[in-house]
């Protein structure tokens, strides 16, 4: 059957901002199926509020919407646009929830909108737990005995130990296990909150068995095929995003294997996916056999991501052709090109998928893992061989030596583990305990770990190895283990086989590093730079070829790069690359920090860096030579000094004056940054950190200013200048960040052009540039200078229309600024940048905003004023702003003075005002009514507590900012309570006047695509 | 463990580590892409006289088991792997005798075969007792797959009675059966009667059914087994698997070719021409039924157009290239065994 005729409009969702759970992989799921619609000839539709998708360049569909997906957001857009039919399936559960709300609020009826990839009934029968559960019975399958509960009064006569599972939550959040009737009544209330529909499952516990997932497809001919199989290394009981997985599976037999395969074809087939791809997991008692069928995913998911990239076949791809009609024999086998996707890819290699985890950044919290997901990103692994593939994905996590995280050892699985693996890694210790170079690296060992055995460094285990002779082979994916001949440009290493050679170059050929996992403070900002750079070098006429390790991206999508090498980005695997590819440049700056690490070792290896080079990095990051050469331009840094240990951090910081700013030097993402106020506090930032540590003057009161720019060598093109709603103090990554600039004055902003403009060829950029700076008091400072891509790169380029990424990889080709032609528009609009921050996922961390980043993804909204587009940017990040009700302010003493102002416009916008002591004090004489409730710590049990007010739903809206250690234990019972309850929970002064402002003056805006935004024809 | 070496008969040498039994093996090399089921595909008497390369990268993970036998004995005289996952896996080919390299480079060689097709090769388990150039003069005096009759190595002298529980009366031809092929066909309710290859066609008229199985070798020189199948045709049911579709097609005046490297594996896609329903079915073959537009082509292999089964109504004879009884594999073609007995069934009634 070929592509329908009969709907010529689709509209597809995206997930929103990254968040634990739901990452860049459905960027990856919606770019293939956005570029497979439009290759038909479909008109697209693209919904999501994230500005660092691919998904949502402008030429990706034919109507962009960066607009927050809920209801009213998406509704908006299918009125607008009239689309024939919506695709969910490539959003993750977000997409998944939106097509369900859609069709109950009556808007797909209303407007005749049909929902490709799957009905509704569909999605509810695999999402809904008791619906599930019949399905699966229908075909003679088994899932753990289970109950549906809706409130704690049903909990009677359930058998522990269970496992609590909410319905309609992404990545198992609101789940958890219990084993005493205490943890199951806490779990269960808890999940019901968590729930959309406030139902929760409580199901047999399976802990302990093995996990097994497998990718299913099926097309509307009832066509199934399994893409792949997954084994968790992480038995049962452990979230699969949090495992440790491998494909295919390795342990199970033949007749076993088929007997999951069997399963997940009639679960497929019960729950009635008509076309698609899903995901479906179960469990497996290692001892007897038994399955348990535990839950399915009939969408897209991480795992097909995951499987796409372990196989070579494109799942999402494939499901945009299938929902449209297609069936898997008419669609061709993108690697092979002469066989069909109706096929189950074979493979002759392993892959190994690693969590990470990012327990650093949540002191506190819980670092158990359980049904919750908590890792924040995932690097991948290919070998020939289980261990090699295993250690490959080992490294490539990126880990500063000594963080907590699972799977800390090298040497060492946790007992758990199926014995299978921890023979694969006692037999490849034996090789590396050899000594032997050779047969270490043929089970798959780094330099490093070979050179700490022998006693050596690595780059002169490097050297000696080259010496030698020993160097890695390259290896396609093909999706089917060599028997078909197929052109793919997908490559991985290995050691001791012959090469598949490349194809003779034809043009100049760039390589172009990635950024690794995803972590808090690197995540697909830059590889939406990465796969921006990778575009613009082809068309500038060179061979692009990527290197990267993570598997949720774009940049590791085959199609994107003329070569893809899935490699660690090491040193030594990324200069075994260049010495394969022999680029003339090697392009570093937009992966953020992870390619920067490289670039002293691509230099020293005789290749050369295209753009700025290495040593603009170092002047930048060298404070001492960074203070020197601002001097010398007659550009203001705070105070400074770099220190170390707690005697000279106290001198420094008398001789500075408090409060002073507390870093380790080289560090993205403000790890271990911490503002002090006084010597105590001082003293337990230093203790938290070791080696050569700034200390900088702290600027209280300031306007943050983060500027994007483009600097040729000679002249600067000032591509974004962007204020921050939060003040100096809370991380630029976490912090609400508003273009253009709102409250600078002409002279201010005058001056931070000018500064821009010196700094840039001073540092010798040659690319893209990020300088944040504060003003205060009319002052102007620098405050860092980063002469790379930065994290609001995405956002400028969509608010502006300028493509930064694409100027920046001219500049590095040659080209000069007066060549680009590059115009600041005059912008109408106003966009909001709000981070999105996974608090939820870590209790037991305080849930505040500080130095130190921890928002896992953002946001974006635009409209004609600040209070509509702030307001649209809080509802896009799930907090929308309440518009009465009962609002509760607790401020620290500094901000006391601060606090009337924005309680008096709460007050006159209707809002009933409620506070703590000292609070109420400060409102009562600004002639305010207010209500006051007792201190968390000092409430007597008949005490009613704001945590009270939050639980039983009668507050709407927080405004608490911490004061130093003393608050803590109250503010923190507070803001963990909102953050439970989900009641917007404001921590600075800055963003409370911003959100105030924002309920007085958000206006009612229709949506307008990116094309209409910034004048880009379709 | 010694160091070994695979030789081909275009001289390229594969080294690797001896797992198991020593000595050489001569045979034809040819690779199979089924990721589980090494014991399987090794018990397989349609590996007879061959070398088999395993392309998935870890064979033997997780052991042994007899139930897992597709017959008494191992026909691959030689396994290539990868790396060889568990050391049960190695003692069982050892004490079966059966040679078996790891550490070999399966990939490059897999690309060779596929490039220059299934050759003539060795085995050799200890490289310091046979040199690689009177290894390849050995190798060169060593029949070729094409023309070779060797239904006879594996097939049972005696016919036997597999069951007689059942209610639909099957004779089965054994060419070099799989136990799995039994195993369905029980399942499916017939009572089975095993007979060996040179049977002749009057003793199994009489049966409900007769089942053309699986074997090794080339169907071309099977002259005798031919004869006797066209003797047959339309006196009974007639369902072939394989080598047994091969001689079908034979016996209705189809030709067979040797194909370059052939297809073996668990995942090769088969459009069913009267659904238009794509399988994804288990295969093992070297030889094939010539392509042709005929409508008795029932079958064909979504990879290279070749002929995936036979179906002639009027014959009351149908066939396939691929294996229903799976084992390795997937249980998408289940459905053609068991539809196969149902229909005698109904006929019969």
């Amino acid at each position: 059957m070929p592509a329908r005729r009969d709907i010529s409009s689709i509209c597809v969702i995206g997930s929103g901002p990254i968040v634990i759970g739901q990452a860049c992989e459905f960027d990856y799921a919606g770019c293939q199926a956005l570029k497979v619609l439009r290759e038909d000839g479909y008109r697209t539709i693209v919904v999501n509020s994230n500005p660092a998708t691919i998904m949502t360049d402008p030429g990706f569909a034919d109507r962009t919407y960066i607009e927050p997906l809920d209801l009213e957001g998406v509704a908006d857009v299918l009125r607008r646009e009239r689309p024939d039919a919506l695709l969910p399936t490539l959003g993750g559960q977000t997409a998944l929830n939106l097509a369900i709300e859609l069709d109950d609020a009556g808007i797909l009826e209303e407007l005749g909108v049909e929902l490709l990839g799957a009905r509704v009934d569909v999605i509810r029968r695999a999402e809904d737990r008791l619906l599930f559960r019949d399905a699966v019975q229908s075909c003679g399958l088994i899932v753990p005995e289970s109950r549906v509960v809706t409130s704690l009064d049903e909990l009677d006569g359930i058998d522990l130990p269970v496992v609590i599972r909410p319905a309609f939550t992404l990545g198992g959040h609101g789940g958890g296990f219990a084993e005493t009737d205490e943890q199951l009544r806490a779990q269960v209330a808890r999940g019901l909150r968590e729930s959309p529909i406030s139902q929760v499952l409580v199901e047999e516990s399976v802990r302990g068995w093995d996990e097994f997932e497998l990718e299913v497809i099926r097309d509307r001919n009832d066509n199934v095929v399994i893409v792949c199989s997954i084994e968790n290394l992480d038995p049962m009981g452990i979230h699969t995003g949090d495992s440790v997985t491998v494909a295919p599976q390795m342990t199970l037999p033949d007749e076993a294997y088929q007997e999951l395969r069997d399963a997940a074809v009639a679960v497929v087939r019960a729950v009635g996916v008509e076309t698609g791809g899903s995901n479906i997991q179960f469990a497996r008692s290692r001892e007897t056999g038994e399955i348990r069928v535990i839950e399915m995913n009939p969408r897209v998911s991480r795992s097909s991501a995951l499987a796409s990239k372990a196989t070579g076949y494109p799942i999402a791809k494939v499901a945009a052709k299938l929902a449209v009609g297609y069936t898997l024999d008419e669609i061709p086998n993108d690697l092979t090109k002469t066989t069909p996707a109706s096929f189950e890819p074979t493979l002759d290699y392993v892959v190994v998928k690693f969590p990470r985890f990012a327990f650093e950044k949540f002191p506190g919290a819980d670092t158990t893992l359980g049904t919750q997901m908590k890792s924040v990103g995932e690097s991948m692994g290919i070998g020939r061989t289980f261990s090699e593939a295993y250690l490959k994905a080992f490294g490539s996590r990126e880990l500063d030596a000594g963080l907590p995280t699972p799977w800390p050892s090298l040497y060492e699985m946790p007992d758990d583990v199926h014995p299978w693996f921890h023979g694969q890694l006692a037999d490849a210790i034996v090789e590396l305990e050899s000594g032997d170079i050779w047969r270490a690296k043929r089970a798959g060992w780094g330099d490093d770990a070979i050179a700490s055995r022998l006693g050596t460094t690595a780059p002169e285990l490097r050297a000696r190895r080259l010496a030698e002779g020993i160097r890695p082979s390259y290896r396609r994916v093909d999706s089917c283990a060599g028997e078909v001949e197929a052109g793919s440009n997908y490559y991985y290493s290995t050691w001791g086989e012959a090469d598949e050679p490349l194809p003779p170059a034809t043009r100049p050929r760039v390589v172009i590093i990635g950024s690794g996992p995803n972590r808090i403070g690197q995540g697909i900002e830059f590889d939406y730079c990465c796969v921006h750079a990778v575009q613009t070098f082809r068309r500038l006429g060179y061979e692009a070829i990527m290197v990267n390790c993570n598997p949720e991206t774009v940049s590791t999508d085959y199609d994107t790069s003329d070569r893809l090498y899935f490699e660690p980005l090491s040193p030594e695997e990324v200069l075994a690359v260049l010495d394969r590819e022999q680029p003339v440049g090697v392009v570093t700056q937009f992966g953020g920090q992870t390619p920067l690490r490289l670039a002293s070792w691509i230099e020293g290896a005789g290749y050369k860096i295209m753009g700025t080079p290495h040593v603009a990095i170092d002047l930048a990051e060298d404070r001492e030579r960074f203070g020197a050469l601002a001097r010398e331009l007659g550009i203001r840094c705070p105070p400074w000094a770099t220190v170390d240990g707690i005697e000279q951090a106290r001198d420094a910081a008398e001789e500075i004056g408090y409060p002073v700013l507390v870093r380790p030097s080289y560090v993205l993402g403000g790890r271990a940054m911490r503002v002090c106020y006084d010597d105590d506090a001082l003293e337990e930032a230093m203790a938290a950190v070791s080696g050569p540590v700034l200390v900088d003057r702290f600027i209280e009161n300031a306007i943050e200013i983060d500027v994007d720019a483009l600097c040729d060598g000679d002249d600067v093109f000032i591509g974004a200048v962007m204020q921050h709603v939060e003040e100096a103090g809370v991380h630029s990554g976490d912090s609400a960040c508003v273009l253009p600039a709102q409250s600078l004055t002409l002279a201010n902003a005058l001056e931070v052009e000018h500064v821009v403009r010196r700094l840039g060829p001073a540092l010798g950029v040659v690319g893209l540039l990020n300088i944040q700076l504060a003003v205060a008091d009319s002052m102007v400072y620098v405050l860092e200078a980063n002469p790379r891509a930065s994290r609001t790169v995405p956002f400028a380029s969509k608010a502006t229309g300028i493509n930064l990424v694409e100027a920046a990889c001219r500049l590095a080709a040659g080209e000069k600024l007066s060549d680009l032609g590059l115009e600041m528009p005059r912008l109408t609009e106003v966009s909001v940048k709000a981070a999105v921050l996974p608090f939820a996922r870590f209790p037991g961390s305080d849930p505040v905003l500080g130095p130190e980043m921890r928002s896992t993804g953002e946001v974006m909204a635009s409209a004609a004023d600040l209070p509509t587009a702030f307001a649209k940017a809080e509802r896009a990040a799930g907090r929308p702003l309440p518009t009465s009700g009962t609002v509760f302010l607790s401020v620290r003493d500094s901000d006391k003075a601060s606090v009337a102002p924005v309680a008096a416009a709460l007050a006159g916008l209707g809002f009933t005002l409620v506070a703590t002591v000292g609070t109420a004090r400060v409102l009562r004489a600004a002639g305010l009514t207010v209500e006051e409730v007792a201190k968390v710590a000092d409430a007597s049990d008949a005490e009613q507590t704001v945590v009270d007010l939050v639980q039983e739903g009668r507050c709407d809206l927080i405004v608490n900012t911490p004061q130093g250690s003393g608050a803590r234990a109250d503010g923190y019972r507070i803001r963990e309570a909102a953050i439970t309850a989900r009641v917007p929970c404001i921590t600075t002064i800055a963003g409370a006047a911003a959100a105030v402002h924002a309920i007085a003056n958000a206006r009612a805006e229709t949506a307008l695509s990116l094309q209409e935004r910034i004048g880009i024809g379709a | 463990m010694t160091r070994g070496y695979l030789l081909l008969e275009d001289g390229t040498v594969f080294r690797g580590m001896s797992v198991a039994a020593g000595g050489a093996a001569f045979g034809e090399a040819v690779f199979t892409t089924a990721m589980s089921g090494y014991q399987e595909t090794v018990t397989d008497p349609s590996y007879e006289e061959q070398l088999v390369c395993f392309t998935a990268p870890m064979i033997g993970n997780y052991g042994v088991a007899d139930s897992r036998d597709e017959s008494s004995r191992p026909h691959a005289k030689a396994v290539l792997m990868r790396r060889c996952g568990g050391l049960e896996w190695a003692s069982w080919l050892r004490e079966r005798g059966v040679v078996a390299l790891e550490e070999l480079d399966t990939r490059s060689l897999v690309l060779r075969l596929r490039d220059s097709g299934a050759m003539r090769a060795v085995v050799v388990a200890d490289e310091t007792e046979l040199a690689v150039d009177d290894a390849l003069a050995a190798v060169r005096e060593q029949p070729d797959m094409a023309g070779r009759d060797l239904v006879g190595q594996v097939s049972p002298s005696e016919p036997y009675v597999h069951t007689e529980i059942g209610d639909v009366r099957v004779a089965l031809v054994d060419y070099g059966t799989k136990r799995s092929i039994l195993r369905r066909l029980e399942a499916a309710g017939a009572a089975v009667t095993v007979y060996p290859h040179s049977v002749d066609a009057d003793e199994l008229a009489s049966y409900d059914g007769v089942l053309l199985a699986n074997g090794p070798g080339d169907p071309e020189p099977l002259r005798d087994e031919v004869e006797q199948i066209t003797k047959l045709l339309g006196r009974t049911q007639v369902l072939g698997i394989c080598l047994g579709h091969q001689l079908l097609g034979l016996a209705t005046g189809h030709e067979t070719y040797k194909l370059p490297f052939g297809h073996r594996g668990a995942n090769h896609p088969v459009l069913e021409r009267r659904t238009g329903r794509v399988l994804v079915t288990s295969q093992n073959h070297g030889f094939a039924v010539k392509p042709s537009e005929n409508e008795e082509v029932a079958y064909v292999s979504l990879y290279d157009g070749t002929v995936e089964g036979l179906d002639f109504p009027d014959l009351c004879a149908r066939s396939v290239q691929f294996h229903p009884e799976a084992s390795p594999g997937t249980h998408d073609a289940y459905p053609i065994l068991e539809r196969w007995i149902d229909d005698i069934r109904a006929g019969a009634a």
